[in-house]
């Protein structure tokens, strides 16, 4: 174990989604808003056509241009939890 | 440099109590299939199989949309480059895919315009700075990429860009889970669902799949952390004879999917019988332009008629899309079979089962 290849932020792989954080948004017309987003340092251009709740700073998971889904931070512990919760059940 | 959200997910710590927890609860032989090949990258990549009690096995699924993209589509795509001369957008995995005689890579270096894209839009760029030109967008993918390939046509629409059409190949995981626990090979006990085509569609189609082949389904993410977990809930469901749908990747997945993105989808597609490579042709299997959208889809505008192709090469890659062989026990696999000369699409896409093996298991252990 250990030693784990390290994420590379964006390959040109079609089928790759990837969380990014919302920079700033451009644009009032719910189908062509867009914003720029940031992979650990690397900043593209996203549509946010599909999350239209989406606001600066929200992380979003993206997909060939596109925002697809909002991540919700509450529940992005729950890998790390449900193991707790299972041992303690048993 | 470090991608939050992505990977504290990646923690070998973790890692290893979800394989210590499994081995603990596991007491008989399951077999699980992880329909996407984001997973079995993941897997392979990571080595997520050898984690694993060896009671569980890990079956890869149909799920690369490059893979099951079928060599009839290809050629089409071919030639609309050679013969119709257009601009032939696609997203850069599908240039290596073999067609029935090349693929669009020996097109490109043949004079032919092919651009790879990263985003269907760009297309739409390319559209507007060529008016002269026919441009097509090879709009390949499964649920997750169909929202994308649908905005495309619907903003060519708005834009009037009537130089724009799309060759579709869109195929959806239920209809192709259904097909695979239909046949009679099947040992499936359990299913891990592709979690990033559930953000889209939501999971209420796998809970159908539930209530008719009794078999539970996790809704499960890509990461090393997310897929173990996936793989507890299932065995955990199996080993108490439990099975419902069950969603792991919870901070992404909602059941409902994506409202905005299903809408888009209904607007500009419709569901279509749809032939797989290595699968055969599936009912309600696909997505094609509907109505509204026809005159923008590139067979009906240039008169393609794709005809079914059978692979001629010796490739395998039916079976291994079925789950029904692993890559390296493919007699081809490695010998006459490799990333320069790859026999059939899995060997092919990044997301392709083979090319998994190959890149992560044949290269490296044959240095050992």
């Amino acid at each position: 174990m250990g030693g784990w290849p390290r994420a590379k932020s964006l390959e040109d792989r079609m089928c790759l989604s990837i969380p990014a954080k919302i920079l700033s948004i451009t644009g009032e017309d719910p189908l062509l808003r867009t914003a720029k987003v940031d992979f650990g340092g690397v900043v593209k251009e996203m549509s946010l056509a599909y999350v239209p709740e989406a606001r600066i700073g929200n992380y979003v998971l993206t997909h060939v241009g596109f925002a697809i889904s909002m991540i919700d931070e509450k529940e992005a512990e729950f890998v790390f939890e449900f193991l707790k919760n299972t041992e303690e059940a048993l | 440099m470090t991608l939050k959200y992505l990977e504290e997910y990646r923690d070998a710590g973790l890692a290893k109590k979800y394989a210590e927890h499994i081995a603990r609860i596991t007491t008989r032989p399951w077999k699980i299939m992880e329909a996407c090949g984001g997973q079995t990258h993941s897997i392979i990549k990571f080595g997520i199989d050898r984690l694993l009690p060896k009671s569980i096995e890990l079956v890869h699924g149909p799920g690369c949309p490059v893979c099951v993209t079928p060599m009839s589509t290809i050629d089409a795509a071919i030639e609309l480059v050679i013969r119709y001369r257009v601009i032939l957008c696609t997203f850069g995995d599908m240039l290596r895919v073999p067609g029935s005689s090349q693929d669009l890579q020996t097109a490109k270096a043949q004079g032919g315009d092919v651009r790879m894209v990263y985003s269907p839009l760009d297309a739409l760029k390319v559209a507007k700075a060529h008016p002269e030109k026919e441009v097509v967008f090879f709009a390949v993918g499964f649920e997750t990429t169909a929202p994308a390939n649908a905005m495309a046509a619907f903003q060519a629409r708005q834009l009037g860009l009537e130089n724009f059409s799309m060759l579709v190949s869109q195929v959806l995981v239920p209809p192709a889970l259904e097909a695979l626990l239909e046949s009679s090979t099947s040992e499936l006990d359990g299913f891990l669902a592709p979690g990033h085509v559930c953000a889209i569609t939501g999971f209420q189609a796998y809970e159908s799949i539930v209530g008719k082949y009794g078999i539970p389904i996790v809704v499960t993410g890509f990461e090393p952390g997310d897929i173990l977990q996936g793989i507890d809930m299932c065995v955990q469901m199996l080993e108490r004879g439990d099975a419902r749908v069950e969603n792991q990747y919870t901070r992404v997945v909602r059941r409902e999917g994506n409202h905005e993105a299903q809408k888009m989808l209904e607007t500009v597609f419709e569901i279509t019988p749809k032939a797989w490579r290595g699968l055969g042709t599936l009912a309600a299997s696909g997505l094609r332009l509907n109505s509204a959208f026809r005159a923008m889809d590139a067979e009906f505008r240039f008169g393609l008629n794709p005809e079914s192709s059978e692979e001629r090469t010796g490739c395998r890659s039916g079976l291994i899309l079925q789950g029904a062989l692993k890559p390296d026990a493919c007699p081809e696999f490695g010998k006459t079979c490799h990333p320069d000369h790859p026999l059939g699409a899995t060997m092919v896409s990044t997301e392709g089962a083979c090319a998994a093996y190959y890149r992560y298991r044949y290269l490296t252990e044959k240095k050992l």
